[in-house]
């Protein structure tokens, strides 16, 4: 089943959601990566709180377009690795009262903590479908510090509508990517002891 | 030479960004038809082989990483370097104002984006003289998440019980693999090189990945391995995006080259299933893409 969600996002539909669940996600949500997660720990800026609250960060560096009018267009905008933001988003989950986390790779022990301690969702995108992703876009409504970050680490404050994920990380501790690493790397330490 | 370099630049990178090669398409297919359609595995294949469609149809690219941006430039001996340099780089500053590229050139001091894809060493350029009358350029785009799954081994490895010789090569792959789990975009493709020195052997593994899907090495004791280990890697049960699934690999692609006796590097260049590269050749007035 297909489980359609809408920013923003409730404690109790976060809590509702488990790992495995395939999800439509529509409404308002903010991009941010590296420079931006590092800008939000080390300075907590308010500019992106009205953004954040009980909605969802993206982990995406977009590919845009202006057109003549000066209006944003995404034309690619697939997710990111996630893992590079570990050392930061439990915190900011917190501080920003995020309900979810777009990205790709998903994330380790101090963010599945954080998850479950705020009450939010790790929420899978495919990475590298980036012109597909750019049609659930609907509608660039601003950009924040495009100037100072430049275009792909900016914060971009999107409108999507059923843009298609997988939460593979819950609000309750289960971790989809913490369950393959545990199987494969079984299956790898067998594997390298029959080579002799 | 009547042909417009810049402009046929400009055409192979929009080919490469928005068209994925068939052969590698062909590969994705093959590996969706082994997942049940409703598997986590399988949604992401269908996905993905609906992105392809969709990005080639809008001329968008692939991937949003459109990556780090690399030329291969063969031309006739006697000729002008700075020839292919500048009509290049006008080519690449004019593909991301078309927003068939990123701007991906960071400042590493700075932090401060260059928002044209120029900048020390970007895009990186290697050269080569050759008899024949025709220019081959070939291009390469490479996302850095796929990148960060690279690694290089200097073999003996005891934490993996690696030795020196084919077998320590094919268990530091698979630690590789096992290592990089999804995060490079999963299902990946793996160019492999033993020997030389660390950065010949990082170079030499990286250009492996202009092969294409299906292409055996012509060493015999190689093109084993490659299959072994396109086996041992799948065997892993990492599948597409790490979600798990039969496909963790789409090939493995390994070269070999002399060595210092004293030296045994294993490079290992991760690329996503989003292969983008592509070839240009000129042959007086004939310009051809592949």
């Amino acid at each position: 089943m297909i489980k359609k969600i809408t920013t923003p996002i409730s404690l109790d539909t976060v809590k509702g959601l488990k790992a495995g669940d395939r999800v439509l996600l529509t409404g308002r949500i903010v991009t941010a990566r590296d420079a931006a997660h590092k800008l939000m720990i080390e300075k907590k800026p308010d500019f992106v709180r009205e953004y954040l609250k009980e909605s969802v960060i993206y982990h995406c560096g977009p590919v845009v377009s202006k057109d003549s009018a000066g209006k944003w267009h995404f034309v690619s905008a697939g997710p990111t690795t996630s893992s590079r933001e570990e050392p930061y988003e439990a915190d900011v989950i917190q501080e920003y009262t995020v309900r979810g986390v777009i990205g790709k790779g998903g994330m380790g022990a101090k963010t599945s903590a954080g998850l479950q301690k705020t009450g939010a969702v790790y929420l899978h995108a495919v990475g590298g479908a980036g012109a597909l992703i750019a049609e659930c876009v609907k509608n660039v409504e601003t950009v924040l510090m495009y100037e100072e970050l430049g275009s792909p680490e900016a914060f971009w404050v999107i409108d999507v509508v059923d843009f298609p994920l997988v939460v593979t990380m819950d609000a309750h501790g289960a971790s989809l990517h913490a369950e393959v690493l545990k199987n494969s790397e079984a299956k790898a330490k067998k594997l390298l002891e029959s080579i002799r | 030479m009547s042909v417009d370099l810049k402009s046929a630049v400009l055409e192979l990178i929009r080919r490469s960004s928005t068209s994925l090669h068939p052969s590698w398409e062909r590969a994705i297919a093959d590996a969706a038809g082994k997942e049940d359609k409703d598997s986590s595995a399988g949604t992401v294949f269908s996905t993905i082989l609906e992105n392809i469609k969709l990005a080639r149809d809008k001329s968008a690219p692939i991937c949003q990483d459109t990556g780090s941006l690399t030329f291969y430039v063969d031309y006739p001996a006697g000729g002008r370097e700075s020839n292919y340099t500048n009509a290049i780089i006008d080519a690449v500053i004019d593909a991301t104002g078309k927003q068939y590229l990123r701007p991906n050139a960071v400042d590493s001091i700075t932090g401060k984006n260059t928002e044209d894809n120029t900048g020390v060493n970007a895009p990186v350029f290697y050269y080569h003289q050759w008899d024949k009358n025709e220019v081959r350029i070939r291009f390469m785009q490479k996302g850095g998440g796929s990148e960060n799954c690279g690694a290089q081994y200097r073999i003996p490895d005891s934490r993996i019980g690696a030795g020196r010789d084919l077998k320590g090569v094919r268990k530091v792959v698979i630690d590789a693999a096992q290592q990089a789990q999804g995060q490079g975009c999963a299902p990946g493709i793996f160019g492999v090189a033993i020997g030389g020195d660390r950065a010949s052997c990082a170079k030499f593994a990286k250009e492996q990945l202009f092969r294409k899907y299906g292409e055996r090495s012509s060493d015999p004791e190689l093109a084993k391995l490659e299959k072994q280990l396109l086996d041992d890697i799948n065997s892993l049960g990492i599948g597409p995006m790490g979600f798990g699934g039969k496909t963790s690999a789409l090939e493995v692609f390994i070269a070999s080259q002399h060595r210092h006796p004293a030296t045994y590097y294993v490079s290992i260049a991760y690329l996503c299933w989003a292969n983008r590269n592509g070839t240009l050749t000129i042959n007086g007035d004939k310009v051809t893409y592949d």
